[in-house]
């Protein structure tokens, strides 16, 4: 069996599966019931300076839902923990004697001053804890404060509290980042010019789930407004697999420790995250869906995945894909694909059909000689991989990459064997070419 | 316990003093369980639950299946939306009778058996059940159909027979602005609907609750207790009326050409049907203890299911080819077996038996499929029974209809428009050639054929 053991930044933990910062890593009766279920670290929920802050006292949730009301996005309102800091410290020792062997580390958020820093993190120091984040993520309420994503949103602030992080204090620093700037590779940057040994993404992002139209507000509603809230969830993972991606490939960031945080709900998604460069996942709205128990699947799957694909330890797979993530100017455009739909599975339903007929490429029959079949028109075919997408049938079209040499029937051209991209493409007005040199 | 050996002499002195038939075989709160909803409407969120399953397919089988063309992916769509409403509307566009069919309609041969997650899972989308729940959603919000009669077009059209078919027909003609005037021999309009399916399909009044429903359109004067053939008349409907429809159903049985025929005990299915459709309290429906269906078809099935929800104790459907011949759907032969019907296949009745003019037996012969041709093998076994029913099919009853009419195979001869061999007399539901003898093909019927008649009167 594959060795899940994970040494991120120096903090051990028995798995990569961490719990973020978040409603579940409150308190210790949380994080213990969390360590008991099996997760590898958590992440406390932030701390802030007393008096603590106030939650509104009504809905902090709100969700969108796909089919058979599956959760596929979570946003929330709440704020740092409200909880006095001094039990919360009392508690974080308590834990770290009690389960020496997980990873705990302290998520903290003071206002942007430097004495407000040095006296939290000697507060913290005391608990043992084995590292801090620092959130520069949370998007609303703190925000206003000049507090969370207020930070994360300047790269020169991140930079200054960073460098007294690591300044005047020995533990291990993770800086969180928001997902709420345009380009993330600057948040991250300067997180690593402060001296971070880590940064985690994505926070949460901006948000206003729905808006409930009987009363007019967005909702949910807290007596008649809503406010927008940090959105979270298995619909965010795509944006934040990019932003994790930009920063394992940016040359001035690449191999800064990355925490992958954004929809991680299986272990196939935690895998994903480390072939991008994650060296930890962390994971909240799986465990606020359905429970602390999902980590068992993660630890096993991960695991027989390993074993499957020959790694013995996660570091080997870690960063793995990056390589291969691209640019779309360095995309072979000698590629070429044709969707093929396996007729033993297509149950007829037709999507592909009227998904390709009426917005795409026209390339999928829907009655051939007077019988209901559906068929790729190779001739028309250009590969998109929408049917693909909308099939509901896992596997029954698949893309089918056309070898060096074969005529495309769309093209009536040889498929060329060769890489060619973009940059020295003919229609390409900028293009580099010989004649140029 | 002495019952075991008491039992054997009560047997014996019942068959002697007679049939064994009585009222209030069961206790007085089964009735109302037996004859609840087979299907139970579903609540908000199994609807829910059900609508996410559909793939809103393109050009999907089930509404190809559907004789009346409901587009059921749409309707299912409205109402995974949260727009019930919108559901019932677009099935009403198609059926009026939406309701009725959502309940009655062999979705299992239809619809559902096509349903691409059938293909896929074995498992269809419940699609009828569906149909049910937002056709009553709408029923139970609104008073009236969704349509809006056009103006007043002057034009009369007699239709004959309230059913399905004639319903259809008149609420179609009624909103293209056409005064409808719908006849129909019994006491209460609705035909089968009201007076022909199983109890456990339709509860309550809900067959005279969609007649109300259709009959909110506007300009429809029903007037029942009007049999064609004694107090009306096809040649006078087509000198008083601009179009005559004919939805007059199948009103006679056949019979099974046996000796005693005549004998108490040897019934109708569809008259006792009826009884049971109209009767106030079930425990005053008097029921044989032992009861003997013939047939094959889904009227046998409704029987013999019935019969024995009423209490009796051993129901037999006795079927003379195999059971993969027999008209009921699968479904509806699981559901006689899964209620205690005994099916008994190759089977054909040869006598009847009787005591003091009551009959207390039947007398079957074993047949054989000899190259394709139905024989008797000689071989005769008698089973007691204290009622017969007939269910071996109805037929037209042609007295009534004169000769002015094409008929072929005992049934009026139509063509695609519903139109017959007389140039102002339109025809469908069980009383025409080609006919499915089903809800929805007499439903279609009455809709192709509204279509047809106002094309002509507004040429």
């Amino acid at each position: 069996m594959a060795d899940l053991r994970t040494d991120f930044i120096g903090i051990k933990s028995p798995n990569p599966f961490w719990l973020a910062s978040a409603p579940p890593t409150d308190k210790e009766y949380n994080v213990v019931r969390a360590f008991k279920a099996g997760w590898g670290g958590v992440v406390w929920k932030t701390l802030g300076e007393d008096p603590p802050v106030v939650n509104v006292n009504g809905p902090r949730y709100g969700a969108i839902h796909g089919k058979d009301r599956q959760l596929i996005g979570l946003n929330n309102i709440e704020l740092i923990t409200d909880r006095p800091l001094e039990v919360n410290l009392r508690e974080i020792k308590q834990v770290k004697r009690d389960w020496p062997d997980r990873a705990l580390v302290v998520s903290l958020m003071v206002p942007c001053e430097e004495q407000n820093w040095i006296d939290i993190l000697k507060r913290v120091e005391e608990t043992g804890a084995d590292g801090v984040e620092l959130n520069f993520g949370c998007p609303h309420g703190m925000s206003e404060r000049g507090m969370g994503s207020a930070v994360g949103q300047v790269p020169e602030y991140i930079e200054m509290v960073t460098r007294w992080v690591k300044q005047h204090s020995r533990m291990p620093c993770i800086v969180k980042l928001t997902p709420n700037i345009t380009d993330v590779r600057k948040p991250a940057q300067a997180a690593k010019a402060g001296g971070a040994d880590a940064v985690s993404l994505i926070n949460t992002i901006n948000s206003i789930m729905g808006v409930d139209l009987d009363i007019m507000s967005p909702s949910p509603a807290v007596d008649g407004k809503g406010a927008h809230g940090g959105y979270c969830g298995p619909a965010v993972k795509p944006i934040a697999l990019n932003m994790v991606a930009e920063i394992a490939r940016d040359p001035a960031t690449h191999g800064l420790p990355i925490s992958g945080i954004g929809g991680v709900t299986t272990w196939r998604d935690a895998a994903e995250f480390m072939a991008l460069g994650a060296g930890s996942v962390q994971v909240c709205t799986a465990a606020m869906t359905y429970g602390f128990r999902v980590v068992e699947d993660m630890i096993e799957g991960l695991s027989d995945w390993m074993d499957t694909k020959g790694y013995t330890s996660v570091d080997q797979f870690v960063g793995s894909a990056v390589p291969n993530v691209s640019d779309w100017q360095y995309l072979n455009l000698n590629y070429i694909a044709k969707a093929k739909i396996d007729q033993d599975q297509c149950i007829e339903c037709g999507r592909c059909h009227i998904a390709c007929e009426d917005t795409s490429h026209q390339a999928i029959t829907n009655m051939v000689d007077g019988v209901r079949k559906f068929e790729v028109i190779d001739e028309e075919c250009v590969g998109c991989n929408l049917c693909v997408n909308v099939c509901p049938i896992e596997g029954c079209i698949t893309m089918e990459s056309m070898a060096a040499g074969s005529i495309d029937p769309r093209t009536k051209k040889p498929v060329e064997k060769d890489y060619a991209n973009w940059t020295t493409h003919p229609n390409n007005p900028m293009a580099v070419t010989e004649a140029a040199e | 316990m002495k019952t075991i050996a008491n039992l054997p002499e009560i047997y014996m002195t019942q068959t002697k003093a007679g049939p064994d038939i009585a009222a209030g075989r069961l206790p007085e709160d089964a009735y109302a369980e037996n004859f609840s909803d087979l299907h139970p409407l579903l609540d908000q969120h199994e609807a829910q639950v059900e609508a996410d399953r559909c793939y809103f397919c393109y050009d999907a089988p089930c509404m190809q299946a559907c004789p009346t063309s409901i587009d059921i992916p749409q309707f299912i769509r409205q109402i995974s939306t949260g727009n019930p409403t919108g559901a019932a509307k677009t099935i009403f566009a198609q059926n009026i009778l939406g309701g009725m069919c959502a309940r009655v309609c062999p979705t299992e041969t239809l619809c559902e058996e096509v349903c691409v997650r059938e293909v896929a899972e074995g498992k269809p989308v419940k699609i009828g059940q569906l149909q049910r729940y937002s056709t009553d959603h709408f029923m139970s919000e609104f008073s009236s159909t969704p349509f809006t009669r056009a103006a007043e077009t002057g034009k009369k059209i007699a239709v004959v027979g309230a059913g399905p078919a004639g319903l259809s027909c008149a609420h179609r003609l009624a909103v293209h602005g056409h005064n409808v005037t719908l006849f129909d021999a019994r006491e209460k309009a609705g035909g089968l609907n009201e007076y022909g399916i199983a109890s456990y399909k339709s509860v309550d009044d809900f067959a005279a609750k969609e007649v109300d429903f259709i009959l909110s359109i506007g300009g429809i004067d029903v007037r029942t207790g009007m049999r064609l053939g004694s107090n009306l008349d096809l040649a006078t409907l087509r000198a008083e009326y601009d179009a005559v429809f004919l939805g007059i159903g199948l009103g006679g049985v056949n019979a099974l050409g046996l000796e005693g025929e005549d004998k108490s005990g040897a019934i109708d299915a569809v008259d006792y049907i009826a009884d049971l459709r109209q009767a106030k309290d079930l425990s005053e429906l008097p029921v044989g203890r032992r009861i003997v269906v013939i047939g094959g078809g889904m009227t046998a099935v409704d029987i013999a299911v019935q019969t024995k929800l009423l209490g009796a104790e051993e129901v037999t459907i006795a079927y003379r080819r195999g059971q993969d011949r027999m008209n009921a759907s699968e479904y509806e032969q699981q559901l006689a077996q899964t209620s205690g019907v005994r099916i008994m296949t190759w089977a054909q009745p040869k006598g009847l038996v009787g005591e003091n003019g009551a009959i207390t037996a039947i007398e079957l012969e074993r047949t054989q499929d000899q190259d394709g041709a139905l024989t008797g093998t000689g071989e005769v076994i008698t089973l007691p029974a204290d009622m017969v029913f007939k269910a071996v099919g109805q037929t037209l009853v042609q007295t009534e209809l004169g000769d002015a009419l094409t008929l072929e195979r005992g049934r009026i001869v139509v063509d695609a428009d519903r139109k017959t061999s007389l140039a102002d007399v339109w025809a469908g539901g069980d009383c025409v050639q080609g006919g499915e003898d089903l809800t929805v093909a007499a439903v279609e019927d009455g809709k192709i054929a509204a279509e047809s008649i106002n094309a002509a009167l507004t040429a």
